[in-house]
């Protein structure tokens, strides 16, 4: 027998009793139970569980990542870890993604979603302003090239202008030619250079995702917020943020996770060594460079738990600061 | 139990469920062991012979791993290969090309199970001094010691230029074969030098005088490859040695405190600092990577630049007709020198290695007696457009203009040729360590004792690091 029978839950709500399940009726249930639950328990654990728990115990040992044994060395890659400044640099960017990224990305994302769906008043109510369509297909733009063509792209978008850059080009055309600067080139300006890449390359998802919210919301909240006379700033802060509150909470979360990585636009602008001056540096690269540059897999394993630790850490943060009453509609 | 009930509910399942995960959990141990565990495989070995005196079984297979970058792989199918299988031909050649060495043989030295050549070398390249120290390299003392290819009665190492074993000697005994021999110094356009009138500068106050000429010309004397400011580390390094003799050199790969504080390197990263400041480099350079900045040096936009003499071919798709690319070795910071003018920089380079797991190592050991013979590497030359390790074997061979005019210079050199081996041994130290204190040196962000600090720094990093095995020369 392989199909669950009703049988025993009509028995428990006291229904007629019917002929007792044998013991092949058992087996057949936890045979079906565990063929669908024993093989994506065991791929998990396989491909998802046992890797963590390797990261762990690699990041315990001095692993070169070229040999086949390994000496255990207890905590001695984390003394290490934090007494080296190139950590420090590198986690303090990481927390400037974390937080700068997510609140522009999402604020210009709920900004453009509003204005594509509601942001004109018009004859027949609310509704997009215009041109709204067209934008809505070119906020798209970016999340069709990949990472490292995107990466590869602004390295030269952000070039000197010995070099063609277009960004210092397009300085020079508007007469801004005492703000060009060797973007990449500078510690002062490189890291930045990839923040707004960053947001660049990630608004455009969040304005899909917050206008599909957006279009959900009943147009006739919004005439009533008309006839009651409320302002744009005013409709947007009390009626369409709160009701698609929960879309932006889910993007938060998912935002803080992304912006903690960071590795392929930083590998690829700035280079292994994290930019000018190293000051550009984020863990993601910290990590690839100890394992593939220097091959100490024990080291650059430890720094991949650090990352899994403050990652856990931030998501929890982040659902617990963004966790507020739900407007049903 | 005889039955199932409602209690089949959600406790039973969790219970199920940690039951499944209390599988997994030892499962995954041994799992934690895969990744960082390996068998080994067995070796086979010939009886060694006059006619071959490295014992290459003469029916085994031969797995080789050529790295498929700049020099492509057709100097080893076209060369190498074929002089192996007519002289054993009942043994199987398998070929591999690749370009990322470390993703397609990292897990296999793990194993135990690596093949028996590799060319490792390009952006994934194990560090060499990473794979002696967990003792994965076969000693290359015997193929040194065997009689060369062309003539029994001659070493192999004694067919090769001073220097070549040990760029490859890591500790006691050489573990890494290196066949391309690499000039490095300074390179301009020489037509456009005649154009103007310019002559090379064989001091470095003829340098700064004629930057000043060519600025005035309207072309940046210098440009470097930017982020990539190690290639700066080059002419700094030679000037120095060039000025306080080699010893300069010895000291800072010994990791000797102070070496880098040394007046000759002082002197010269002062000169080269001083380019910045009086204006003398391409503007942006600080931002370009090395294709950006080559690319502006090609372009005409910048006279000089530091390279290696793979600079021509690895520019060829740029160079503008009636660019005639030269060499010249760099400037003699003061008459009072302890190497002569022409004294350069080459460096035996393009490493290949045999692990030490290997299955048929001799035919590894045999592979590269052939690359050093007159013939193989004459082929080499030919292919790759690069100088080999061989003496004479380039003598006759029809070279592009930029490599015979490093060639000459090399010749001219004679015995004043330097090197050194801190970037080998110790990958770090030079990139990132070095490499961003120079790039802050001439950006002019620091001075030249913050840079002698900094590399300090680096140096002492190394040198108070237990688990970096040091190597001294």
């Amino acid at each position: 027998m392989s199909v669950i029978d009703v049988a025993p839950r009509a028995e428990a709500r006291g229904a007629p009793r019917r002929p007792k399940p044998g013991p092949a009726l058992q087996h057949g249930k936890v045979g079906f139970v565990l063929a669908f639950l024993a093989v994506p328990v065991v791929i998990y654990g396989l491909f998802v569980l046992s890797p963590y728990v390797q990261a762990i115990y690699i990041s315990l040992t001095d692993w070169s990542g070229l040999t086949a044994s390994q000496t255990f060395v207890g905590f001695d890659n984390y003394v290490r870890l934090f007494e080296d400044d190139q950590f420090w640099v590198a986690l303090k960017n990481n927390v400037i993604l974390m937080l700068v990224v997510p609140v522009v990305t999402l604020a210009l994302g709920l900004f453009f979603a509003s204005m594509i769906n509601v942001g004109r008043r018009g004859k027949s109510g609310i509704e997009g302003v215009r041109g709204s369509k067209v934008y809505r297909v070119v906020y798209f733009f970016p999340l069709v090239l990949s990472m490292a063509v995107i990466g590869v792209l602004f390295k030269y978008v952000f070039a000197p202008t010995e070099a063609g850059g277009i960004f210092n080009g397009l300085l020079g055309l508007v007469g801004l030619d005492g703000l060009t600067q060797p973007w990449l080139g500078d510690p002062r300006f490189a890291f930045w250079c990839v923040v707004v890449v960053m947001i660049w390359a990630f608004v455009g998802f969040y304005v899909v995702l917050f206008s599909a919210a957006m279009q959900s919301i009943p147009k006739d909240i919004y005439e009533a917020a008309l006839l009651d006379g409320s302002s744009r700033f005013t409709t947007f802060r009390h009626v369409t943020l709160p009701l698609v509150w929960d879309t932006v909470q889910v993007g938060w979360v998912y935002m803080a996770i992304q912006a903690m990585d960071g590795f392929a636009l930083v590998h690829i602008m700035l280079g292994i060594s994290g930019g000018p001056s190293r000051a550009g540096d984020v863990l993601g690269v910290a990590l690839y460079r100890s394992a593939f540059n220097s091959y100490r897999f024990g080291y650059a394993s430890a720094i991949g738990v650090v990352l899994l630790v403050l990652t856990l850490i931030i998501s929890v943060l982040f659902m617990r600061a963004a966790r507020r009453e739900r407007v049903e509609l | 139990m005889t039955k199932i009930s409602s209690e089949w509910s959600r406790r039973n399942f969790l219970r199920g469920a940690l039951a499944t995960g209390a599988l997994v959990l030892p499962g995954s141990t041994v799992l934690a062991g895969c990744a960082t565990s390996g068998g080994g495989q067995e070796q086979t070995e010939g009886e060694a012979t006059d006619d071959n005196p490295l014992g290459v079984p003469t029916d085994s297979t031969l797995e080789i791993y050529i790295f498929n970058g700049g020099f492509g792989d057709a100097y080893a199918t076209d060369v190498h290969q074929p002089m192996f299988k007519k002289k054993y031909p009942n043994a199987k050649i398998d070929h591999n090309a690749e370009v990322d060495i470390a993703g397609a043989l990292q897990s296999r030295f793990v194993a135990g199970n690596p093949p028996d050549f590799v060319n490792d070398s390009g952006d994934g390249q194990i560090p060499l001094g990473q794979l002696v120290s967990d003792k994965q390299l076969y000693d290359l003392t015997d193929l040194y010691d065997a009689p060369s290819w062309d003539d029994p009665n001659v070493k192999v190492r004694d067919t090769l230029v001073p220097g070549a074993v040990e760029s490859g000697v890591f500790g006691d005994a050489p573990y890494v074969m290196h066949m391309a021999l690499t000039v490095y110094g300074l390179w301009y356009n020489k037509t456009l030098f005649d154009e103007h009138g310019w002559t090379t500068p064989t001091t470095w106050d003829e340098m700064t005088a004629l930057c000043g000429e060519i600025k005035k010309a309207g072309i940046a004397p210098w440009t470097y490859q930017g982020v990539h400011a190690r290639y700066m580390n080059w002419p700094l390094l030679t000037m120095a040695a060039k000025l306080g003799g080699p010893e300069v050199l010895t000291a800072i790969d010994n990791l000797e405190p102070g070496a880098w504080g040394h007046e000759a390197v002082k002197e010269s990263a002062n000169a080269l600092a001083g380019l910045q400041k009086s204006g003398f480099i391409l503007d942006g350079t600080v931002g370009m990577d090395h294709i950006q900045a080559q690319g502006a040096w090609s372009e005409g936009k910048a006279a000089f630049v530091p390279c290696g003499s793979w600079l021509e071919s690895e520019q060829a798709d740029v160079t503008p007709e009636g660019f005639e690319i030269a060499f010249m070795p760099e400037p003699l910071l003061s008459q009072d020198s302890a190497m002569s003018a022409e004294t350069v920089r080459a460096q035996a380079g393009e490493p290949y290695i045999v692990p030490a797991q290997a299955k048929n190592p001799r035919g590894g050991l045999e592979y590269m007696r052939i690359m050093l013979s007159q013939e193989g590497a004459r082929g080499f030359t030919e292919k790759v457009s690069s100088l080999t390790v061989v003496k004479g074997a380039a003598d006759g061979v029809e070279l592009p203009r930029g490599l015979t005019s490093a060639q000459q210079g090399l010749q001219a050199a004679g015995d004043d040729v330097l090197t050194w081996m801190y970037p080998t041994w110790y990958k770090d130290m030079e990139n990132p360590g070095i490499n961003s204190h120079t790039g802050e040196l001439m950006a002019g962000r620091i001075s030249v004792d913050e840079w002698v600090a900094g590399c300090e720094a680096e140096a002492k990093k190394v040198r108070e690091d237990d688990s970096i095995t040091k190597y001294t020369r």
